[in-house]
């Protein structure tokens, strides 16, 4: 539908709007694009001050690691079809072939297999394949930009970074299935009654929300380090230092999120009619079956678009995981400081790149399967208010 | 709904909110009029060194921490009133002489003074960025949408952690954007030398991260303004900018509002900056405060007194932020109630 004439935009500020985008792209993409750059080139090269040898990495070449032009445009169309079959393809792919009631497994299936399918294609099966190819091409085969993958060699496997990883799923999974259980219960509840209490539960989550961790983290610190003499005469000899389990983090982390998680599922649970539960508790149903035979089938959305932002804040915590867990079993993002604090040798920074890099890249797969969740979760607060 | 059965609903949420958030809060507020030490021991200890002859012996009264039969230190915790407090603030240091350098060499001060500043400036530049980016993207063409949305959302979705490094990293030492600005102001820079300089980056960094938020929200938002409404201001003859300030900036009003109070609780708990940009010399942040009093410092403790102090002192601040809100929140509640 065009627009009415009157509304109709001037060249000078169609010019404008599209420079405005264009500008606000390059600013939003650039740091990412920047560090992916840096951690593929030799440290000389990710440092150097002109933009064009980060680019071409032209010391690394030198020591001979690059890509050919082949190399690139198969590589580059091996991501774009990842991201096209994510965006298209999957979401009916689930759909199709999950379980009724179980519509969010079906998703987190979905997504790691997209993911384990996009790293072992770049990372192993691509790579030998295009070896063979570059030598019989002559110049189209012969390398043009520098590229290594040592530092995230030496990342994962000399530094054991696959330790951090694995806390990480440990902690976010932990935080995501507990605080949906549980959150998803109180948004049903709270949604559905009218009750004074519901309300000021409503406005203290809202205070705690507001709260700074570092004030919470200060309450359990002495807790936690001396809870195995607290919990002894209660749970006798065997009482656990909660100091440094990731249960006990994983515990906190769910707490802390409950304030939003309940906002946002009682924002969802709203707009499913209560004509619904009504018609099944008629049927005969109990309030728990009605929940999890009725409401959750269609309620599926917004448990994925909460699960989304739970997965977030576990994933990217830093405060809470670096005071409450002990350097042995850190998760990914703390675990990064470590690189930089030293920082005694160029490499030892492009191997802080190189964690960088892959910390954001399961954000970057995240965002390009879930793009319209985390819109609609985005939306959901604000528009309901 | 039954009460009853609302209460079995929101049971486990309400048991975890108690115990790991209210519990806290009283717990912090009772450790910080409490102090914990570890206790000494007055030792007699005899030196004696060998002379010409004869051996002097002196005998000197040193302090030894006393320890139980596990070796473990003993401590001990004492009622000490609003000590921890006075540490943390010290007013008398601090308001002697009322120059601004002087307060500013006391570590809540000046973790209060970059809290406040960086709040109510990244304020206004996110949510004006964003407003910008939708009005601009809401009158672009349809095809492009996803893509635009797609990546304006990579950095609100980035580990805030990792999103400060990558700004960090393109202004390090010779890092592409020093130098580009310094072949373009040709003068010499050195963007982690100064305070100033920091802050800049770091309220780039917050603006970078948070502005797709508001984008995305206040996107949504136009996508609900009345078009007849539109339409009647363009036949009463309002130009572009009178539409923009008397249709469309009231309609997204409740967005404006909603989107200024997530970021003022965001922002003044900032913390990651500080943790991303290592600018724990140069500026602090009050999150950052307490973080450091519970990390343990070079002689193995954790002043867990001043960190409840300066907590409590934070939440004065955040409550103070949140009682307009919590003001409005009640009169609509009693208004829908009547």
């Amino acid at each position: 539908m065009a627009a009415p004439k009157a509304l109709q935009m001037s060249a000078s500020l169609r010019a404008g709007v599209i420079s405005l985008i264009a500008v606000w792209c390059i600013i939003a993409a650039f740091p990412i694009f920047w560090i992916a750059v840096m951690s593929v080139k030799e440290p000389v090269d990710s440092f150097s001050p002109h933009p064009l040898k980060v680019i071409f990495g032209p010391e690394t070449l030198a020591s001979g690691k690059g890509l050919s032009i082949i190399d690139l445009l198969i590589g580059a169309g091996f991501i774009y079809l990842i991201a096209w079959f994510s965006a298209k393809k999957l979401p009916r792919l689930v759909n199709d072939h999950s379980p009724f009631n179980l519509v969010f497994l079906g998703w987190i299936v979905g997504a790691l297999l997209t993911g384990l399918v996009g790293f072992l294609g770049l990372g192993l099966v691509l790579p030998p394949l295009l070896g063979m190819f570059n030598s019989f091409l002559g110049f189209l085969g012969s390398p043009i930009v520098g590229f290594t993958f040592e530092h995230y060699l030496a990342v994962w496997i000399e530094n054991e970074f696959y330790r951090n990883f694995n806390n990480s799923l440990i902690v976010t999974t932990g935080v995501v299935t507990i605080s949906l259980t549980v959150g998803t219960l109180a948004g049903y509840g709270l949604a559905r009654s009218g009750s004074n209490l519901a309300f000021w539960i409503l406005i203290a989550a809202l205070i705690f929300r507001a709260l700074p961790h570092s004030v919470l983290v200060s309450g359990y610190m002495p807790v936690f380090i001396n809870s195995a003499e607290i919990l002894e005469p209660i749970l006798g000899s065997n009482a656990p230092t909660l100091y440094g389990q990731p249960l006990a983090v994983i515990a906190v982390l769910v707490s802390i999120n409950q304030p939003f998680t309940i906002w946002m599922l009682r924002a969802f649970f709203q707009n499913i009619p209560s004509e619904l539960d009504e018609a099944a508790r008629v049927d005969g149903c109990t309030h728990l079956k009605a929940f999890w035979w009725v409401i959750m089938p269609v309620m599926w959305p917004g448990v994925i678009t909460t699960g989304l932002f739970s997965f977030l804040l576990g994933y990217n915590d830093y405060l809470v995981t670096s005071l409450l867990l002990d350097s042995q079993n850190q998760t990914m993002v703390p675990a990064i400081t470590g690189y930089f604090n030293r920082e005694t040798t160029m490499t030892d920074q492009v191997e802080a790149v190189a964690a960088a890099v892959s910390i954001t890249a399961p954000l970057f797969l995240l965002v390009m399967v879930f793009q319209r969740q985390i819109v609609s979760g985005l939306t959901a607060g604000a528009v309901k208010g | 709904m039954k009460f009853r059965v609302f209460l079995g609903f929101i049971a486990p949420s309400m048991f975890l909110m108690l115990v790991f958030i209210a519990f806290p809060l009283v717990s912090v507020f009772i450790q910080s009029f409490y102090t914990t030490t570890t206790v000494y021991e007055n030792v007699e200890v005899e030196t004696c060194t060998p002379g010409f002859g004869t051996t002097t012996c002196v005998t000197e009264t040193v302090a030894q921490p006393l320890k139980d039969q596990n070796g473990d230190l003993v401590t001990e915790t004492s009622f000490v009133g609003l000590e921890s407090y006075k540490n943390i603030l010290r007013l008398e240091e601090a308001f002697t002489d009322f120059s601004w350098s002087s307060l500013m060499a006391i570590d809540f001060w000046k973790a209060l003074r970059f809290t406040l500043v960086f709040t109510l400036v990244t304020l206004p530049l996110a949510i004006g960025l964003g407003l910008l980016i939708a009005l601009a993207v809401n009158n672009f063409t349809q095809r492009l949408r996803g893509q635009i949305i797609f990546i304006s959302l990579l950095p609100f979705i980035i580990t805030p952690v990792i999103g400060a490094l990558s700004i960090r990293w393109l202004f390090i030492g010779d890092g592409i954007l020093t130098a580009f600005l310094e072949w373009w102001l040709e003068m010499d820079i050195a963007m982690f030398a100064q305070a100033w300089t920091i802050e800049l980056m770091m309220m780039f960094y917050r603006v970078w991260h948070v502005a797709p938020f508001a984008f995305v929200v206040f996107y949504a938002g136009l996508q609900t303004v009345n078009n007849d409404t539109l339409e009647s201001a363009v036949i009463d003859g309002a130009n572009r900018f009178e539409r923009l300030r008397y249709v469309i900036i009231p309609h997204l009003m409740p967005l404006i509002v909603f989107i200024s109070l997530i970021h003022l609780m965001d922002s003044y708990r900032v913390f990651e900056e500080i943790v991303g940009f290592s600018s724990q010399s140069y500026v602090i942040s009050l999150q950052w405060l307490t973080y450091e009093f519970l990390t343990l410092d070079e002689s193995g403790t954790r002043s867990i007194e001043r960190a409840s102090a300066n907590s409590m002192m934070t939440m004065i601040g955040i409550v103070i932020i949140l009682i307009p809100l919590l003001q409005k929140t009640w009169r609509d509640h009693k208004a829908r109630i009547l």
